[in-house]
């Protein structure tokens, strides 16, 4: 308020203020300072000093709230659409998947079955198969025993050829022979000398030309003898290798001709290339390998999974958030059985609005008590206000438990005064009911303190203005007093809400099953079923969902008429 | 002026008392009787029981003793809405959450007046402020002084007809005030209402009212009209609370009717007007305004008393020169005079006699110690 710039009271006078601001007013263009540069600039550079300084004082909170809020919420919110589990565990299958036409009601080509062979196989070694197996489980049942029994299967598709060529040769289940067949003569020396002393192991070189001869073996080889290297710290010239690559290698024996070939183990190679030119020579295909691991490998919906979750991102946990799911078709909404998310938001969001409204009712008067008392009687009233926020929130929720349960102290009370029968206790705790008492109770003094600071600083004279004026009690309260602490309800309710919408440990100790909230769904997903992603989606949906109600208030009540304090 | 010897009155405290806890009084056997019409001021500094009264006129104290009369009406019993008595604030309490015409237009949607009476009404009390064009503001966007016009405004649009204002200039720029003081007692008289107006302010107590009541330790010190109280005041508080004030501290040593004969403490004689003082031989202070010190002798009475003084201070004002003397032992006595051609400015160093009309200096009541 200042009385120069408004009328009737403007000093009509010369005075020195009016004569500087008349005198800026006929100069154009930008202010200048003294010294010529715009004033804007130069009272830019005298701020940034001050910015400066204002800025290191907080960086330490800055960098605190980054790495512990920012950062994890920003992960969380990610996995949410994050779906590289399949394409990183199944690199080769998901390629290969590409060209399969999912609508065609065909099931993939044999390559598909030959990718899905090289990668179980792999995934099997690296124990990462049954976590892909889960994940896909999220979306179709089933799934996962089939990854399982794959990790395991995949051995004996491999051991057809395995054992062939180990009856035909015992090297070719020998470390060393396979090392002078693929790996470079100046690594295996390299590797040969190497000790523990030496730091980290010569990485494995595939031989020069080798990978012209026998391509699939060379890459079969090169991911075993890696593997050993880098995750086993093993020697690949001791250990030997995987059935993999004895597939593999009855794969290049069977399409090339190594006649031409002259290296090392010239003659043990083409002795296996004769062996597999023999019409006895056991074959299995991979799709007949999968059938016998599992019926389920020659389901075409199965694949029309796997090929859907391809992709890096994918949309299926929000759709899974709001029961709907993600099928080859497109996204359509899960039968009413299945339906759980959109219904618990939803009594989420009304127990919530409920338990403000609980807590405005409750609150109010205190409040309004608090901020009329003389200060000693209010403090020790504030004190009783404040006494449930030293007690630990588990004690005063399983207070509640022992006050509420049908053997509990009101019921006993109610029979005892003749109110309920005996056998007619009510339930009043495992349910609706009992979270929303329970909840009140626990977030009142979040709803009284900002009603008490804010009224608090309602001068008594409003009240006595009013009367004075002729305004009976009620008029001058519902006038003049409640529209003046309309601001702190508006607080207090926002507060309330927001906190009770993400509530977990009231609902889920007393909430029974229809008491429980969202959050204990969300909680259920990252502790229990490990479905982090859904997890994510369903935390994710209730972060906007807040946002969007607080965007709401503030069109609608204003966020500058919401005070927590004078 | 209005007519006060009128004897209906219209706001009378009997006997009054108020204590808040019991064990002090506030305020202690206060009578006091209004005129309609009058525009009253009660003044005294802060804690003297000057609010308490308007409070328990206002209806939210209640008397712990005595009878409030309102029109010859008890209204000790009557809540404060139903008083219908105006009311303006130190910090004006517009409603913030309400236009100003809403603010005006409430006293009047309470009492059941229709829509366009109403607004009639809120027309006319804001232009009798001068404030016709801000109906649809909000009282934060106004300034102080136009908040308190509005204030006023609100006091007045149900046309009450006893006023009550607790500083309500308090907040507001020494210019403002000023301005202020002139359009309440002009709008107060143009309009007949009875005022009564609390106010710490001596200046603004002596411009505005019809008759000033000076308060101190629960009890009216005096209640006269502001020139008998400057000129005549009737006890050493009111004489030091009123204006400035120069006191000499002596013994009465003879009593003759209008006049005495003072022995101030340093053996001097000096005449003086008993005002309190009824024996020979009691201790009083005598008084004199500033402005009535004389050092030129022509213009004194022949034989009057005469005392040394040396000048300490000359502090030059503009329309008056201010001179710090030592006279009979005190060093802050204090003379004006006005700033006029012939004038002369004394030095400082300077040895003069001074002196004074006897009437100008009254011998009052010494201080209890």
């Amino acid at each position: 308020m200042t009385d120069a710039a408004t009328e009737p009271d403007k000093i009509t006078g010369p005075t020195p203020d009016i004569a500087l601001r008349a005198g800026d007013k006929t100069k154009s263009g930008p202010v200048l300072a003294a010294d010529g540069t715009p004033l804007k600039r130069s009272l830019n550079r005298a701020l940034r000093a001050q910015k400066l300084r204002a800025l290191a004082l907080i960086a330490p909170l800055l960098l605190f709230v980054l790495i512990t809020f920012i950062a994890p919420i920003g992960d969380m919110l990610f996995r949410s659409v994050e779906n590289q589990i399949v394409s990183n565990t199944m690199p080769r299958t998901t390629a290969a998947l590409q060209d399969w036409d999912s609508n065609s009601g065909d099931l993939p080509p044999e390559e598909v079955f030959e990718a899905a062979f090289y990668d179980l196989f792999l995934a099997s070694e690296n124990k990462v198969h049954t976590r892909l197996g889960s994940r896909l489980n999220y979306e179709q049942s089933g799934m996962s025993s089939m990854f399982r029994r794959a990790g395991r299967g995949v051995g004996d598709i491999g051991d057809v050829y395995l054992d062939q060529f180990k009856d035909l040769d015992r090297d070719w289940d020998e470390a060393l022979p396979w090392a002078e067949l693929m790996g470079d003569p100046d690594w295996i020396a390299a590797q040969d000398a190497w000790s523990e002393a030496d730091g980290p192991m010569p990485s494995f070189e595939l031989r020069a030309g080798i990978a012209e001869v026998l391509p699939r073996t060379a890459d079969a080889y090169e991911t075993f003898a890696r593997f050993m290297q880098d995750s086993n710290g093993d020697s690949p010239l001791e250990e030997e290798p995987w059935s993999m690559v004895h597939t593999a290698l009855y794969q290049d024996l069977a399409a090339g001709d190594v006649a031409g070939y002259d290296g090392p183990r010239a003659d043990m190679l083409r002795a296996a290339d004769a062996l597999v030119a023999d019409p006895a020579f056991e074959t299995i295909s991979f799709r007949d390998g999968f059938e016998e691991i599992d019926e389920d490998w020659l389901s075409v919906e199965n694949w029309r999974v796997i090929k859907l979750y391809s992709p890096d991102y994918t949309v299926g946990y929000f759709a899974s958030a709001v029961d709907m799911e993600k099928t080859p078709d497109g996204i359509e909404v899960r039968p009413e059985d299945e339906q759980l998310y959109i219904r618990l938001f939803q009594r989420t969001l009304f127990m919530s609005l409920v338990i403000t409204f609980s807590c405005i009712l409750l609150g109010y008067p205190i409040a309004y008590l608090l901020s009329n008392l003389p200060s000693s009687k209010a403090n020790l009233l504030m004190i009783l206000v404040l006494l449930p926020f030293w007690t630990s929130l588990l004690v005063r929720t399983s207070a509640w438990k022992v006050m509420l349960q049908q053997q509990g102290v009101i019921n006993d009370v109610l029979v005892w005064l003749g109110m309920v029968a005996d056998d007619g206790r009510l339930v009043m705790i495992n349910n609706q009911f009992g979270t929303i008492v329970a909840m009140t109770h626990i977030l009142l003094p979040f709803m009284i303190l900002p009603m008490y600071s804010v009224m608090s600083t309602i001068p008594q004279s409003y009240v006595r203005a009013a009367k004075s004026l002729g305004a009976t009690n009620w008029t001058t309260f519902w006038r003049v007093y409640f529209p003046q602490s309309v601001p702190g309800i508006g607080a207090g309710s926002i507060l309330v809400f927001i906190l009770s919408i993400g509530y977990y440990i009231t609902p889920e100790i007393v909430g029974g099953t229809s008491g429980i909230f969202i959050s204990n769904r969300i909680a259920f997903h990252i502790s229990s079923s490990l479905n982090w992603g859904l997890a994510a989606a369903l935390g994710t949906i209730l972060l906007v969902v807040v946002l969007v109600l607080y965007w709401a208030y503030d069109r609608i009540v204003g966020i500058d008429n919401v005070k927590l304090g004078g | 002026m209005p007519d006060t010897s009128n004897s209906d009155a219209f706001v009378e405290f009997e006997r009054v008392q108020k204590s808040y806890d019991g064990v002090q009084l506030v305020v202690k056997d206060l009578n006091l009787t209004m005129p309609k019409g009058e525009f009253l001021t009660m003044l005294g500094p802060s804690g003297s029981g000057k609010t308490t009264c308007l409070m328990m006129l206002a209806g939210f104290e209640t008397a712990t003793y005595g009878d409030i009369r309102l029109d010859g009406r008890p209204i000790n019993n009557i809540p404060p809405h139903k008083r219908g008595i105006g009311m303006v604030f130190q910090n004006y309490a517009l409603f913030p959450h309400m236009t100003i015409a809403e603010n005006l237009s409430f006293p009047l949607e309470v009492r059941k007046i229709g829509k366009s009476d109403r607004e009639a009404k809120v027309k006319r009390a804001l232009d009798m402020v001068e404030m016709g064009a801000f109906g649809g503001r909000r009282p934060a966007q106004l300034s102080g002084g136009q908040q308190q016009r509005i204030a006023l405004a609100r006091a007045l649009v149900f046309e009450p007809e006893l006023v009550l204002m607790d500083e309500p200039l308090g907040a507001l720029d020494k210019q403002l005030r000023e301005k202020m003081q002139f359009e309440i007692t002009h709008l107060a008289h143009r309009l007949g209402i009875t005022v009564v107006y609390v106010t710490h302010d001596q200046t603004e107590a002596l411009t505005m009212s019809d008759r000033v009541a000076v308060f101190d330790d629960g009890r009216i010190q005096q209640l006269a009209p502001p020139d008998e109280l400057y000129e005549k005041p009737q006890n050493s508080f009111v004489a030091q609370f009123i204006g400035e004030n120069n006191t000499l501290e002596g013994t009465i040593r003879e009593i003759k009717g209008e006049r005495c004969v003072v022995q101030l403490d340093d053996g001097e004689l000096i005449d003086a007007r008993p005002v309190n003082v009824s024996q020979v031989g009691e201790r009083t202070r005598v008084s004199i305004r500033p402005e009535r010190v004389e050092f030129n002798k022509d213009r004194l009475q022949e034989g009057a008393h005469m005392l040394k003084a040396e000048v300490l201070e000359f502090i030059y004002m503009g329309d008056i020169f201010r001179t710090r003397l030592k006279v009979a032992g005190n060093d802050e006595f204090i003379i004006k005079t006005r700033n006029a051609p012939d004038q002369v400015r004394l030095e400082p160093g300077a040895q003069i006699e001074v002196g004074w009309l006897p009437d100008d200096c009254r011998a009052l009541d010494a201080p209890k110690t």
